[in-house]
């Protein structure tokens, strides 16, 4: 069964004002179900870009090409995304650029699919050995106050930051259409 | 067949270098690591160059995310073919956005040269200018001549399209030229030169 619609809207819908207030210009993102609100309103924002990527490393360097010139971005993925970021990461860490990236997450929480498995439960890991602080949302009420200090952590103390948003939080995927 | 290593004439990497950014004083430079971040650099020092020392695949779309964010200013993206390979998708992703004021200029020799010239994929059958155009990059061109670095500079500073060139540049190893290495200097440069604070 899926998490109730209702409240799942909610924290996307959260996390998209907690952006905005940050003053977010650009968006990018490979597409994830538990994304797909701010993906939609970021659309919908003449003030914001939003940036579809191939692979989610683009994603990493293209946030540190916008704060080079000025702009603050943030990038959205699945938790699968982290592992083809690995090398890119470190273009965070040999300039110290500020960076803030929300990660859904896979292969924990009554996933369905074995092969998310092996990515979704080495995210954690892959994240701080690359140098990057993580940070977790497990239930809805947490959610926009982890975004904002995701956010105060990356774009006031410069830091590099990922939230991951658990897959409980998603709810489980419906993998027979009814 | 048509391999690019048989075209007639190529061009010597450092004088086409040297030649655009002349004719480029407004850009904002990002090159991909290796050759091309030395060739620039040797151009003369710039606070308005990025100069990449690692992140293969990354100069391409660090170059998008600079040109929206500065959508007044001319961006280039100055990189090898080994280093666009890498990112190809990035064209893509460049694409979806048709960034008007995003230059890519991709010095193609063929080969790599920072690990000892082993062939790319440029001269093993891939063509770079149909792959842009394929990717919806409409405005992708080859040169051969130096004489055409002039109107190479006249589109960047137009900021019309997005574009992609591809300059087919000879097989030499210039002497080494190499940009300072400590990112967070150079970045913090770069941003000043915008008025933008550290950081």
């Amino acid at each position: 069964m899926d998490g109730p619609q209702g409240s799942t809207q909610q924290w996307q819908a959260a996390i998209f004002d907690e952006l905005k207030k940050a003053d977010i210009k650009q968006i990018s993102y490979v597409p994830d179900a538990g994304h797909a609100l701010v993906i939609r309103k970021a659309q919908a924002d003449s003030d914001i870009q939003d940036i579809a990527l191939t692979t989610e490393e683009e994603g990493v360097a293209l946030n540190c090409g916008a704060w080079l010139g000025g702009q603050r971005a943030v990038l959205l993925m699945q938790s699968s995304g982290v592992g083809n970021c690995v090398n890119m990461f470190s273009l965070l860490r040999s300039c110290n650029f500020p960076f803030l990236t929300l990660v859904t997450m896979r292969g924990e929480y009554a996933e369905f699919n074995p092969w998310q498995g092996p990515m979704g439960k080495a995210t954690p890991d892959a994240l701080e050995l690359m140098g990057i602080t993580v940070m977790r949302a497990s239930h809805p009420d947490e959610v926009p106050e982890l975004v904002n200090a995701g956010l105060a952590a990356a774009f006031d103390a410069g830091e590099q930051v990922a939230i991951l948003l658990s897959q409980s939080l998603i709810g489980r995927k419906s993998w027979v259409k009814k | 067949m048509n391999n690019p290593l048989q075209t007639k004439s190529r061009v010597e990497r450092r004088q086409f270098v040297d030649t655009l950014i002349k004719r480029i004083p407004e850009a904002l430079i990002i090159t991909g690591l290796g050759s091309p971040s030395y060739d620039v650099f040797a151009a003369g020092d710039r606070d308005q160059n990025f100069y990449l020392w690692g992140a293969m695949g990354g100069a391409a779309p660090m170059g998008l995310g600079l040109a929206l964010a500065q959508p007044n200013k001319p961006v280039v993206v100055i990189t090898g073919d080994g280093e666009q390979l890498m990112g190809i998708g990035s064209l893509a992703t460049i694409s979806a956005k048709q960034p008007a004021n995003l230059t890519i200029i991709v010095l193609d020799n063929g080969h790599y040269g920072e690990t000892g010239m082993q062939r790319s994929h440029s001269s093993l059958g891939t063509d770079l200018v149909a792959v842009a155009k394929g990717f919806g990059i409409r405005n992708a061109l080859s040169i051969t001549d130096l004489a055409e670095a002039e109107k190479i500079a006249e589109l960047i500073n137009a900021k019309k399209e997005i574009t992609l060139t591809q300059v087919f540049i000879e097989t030499n190893e210039p002497p080494r030229a190499l940009p300072a290495r400590d990112g967070v200097y150079i970045k913090n440069r770069f941003r000043a030169q915008l008025g933008l604070a550290p950081f």
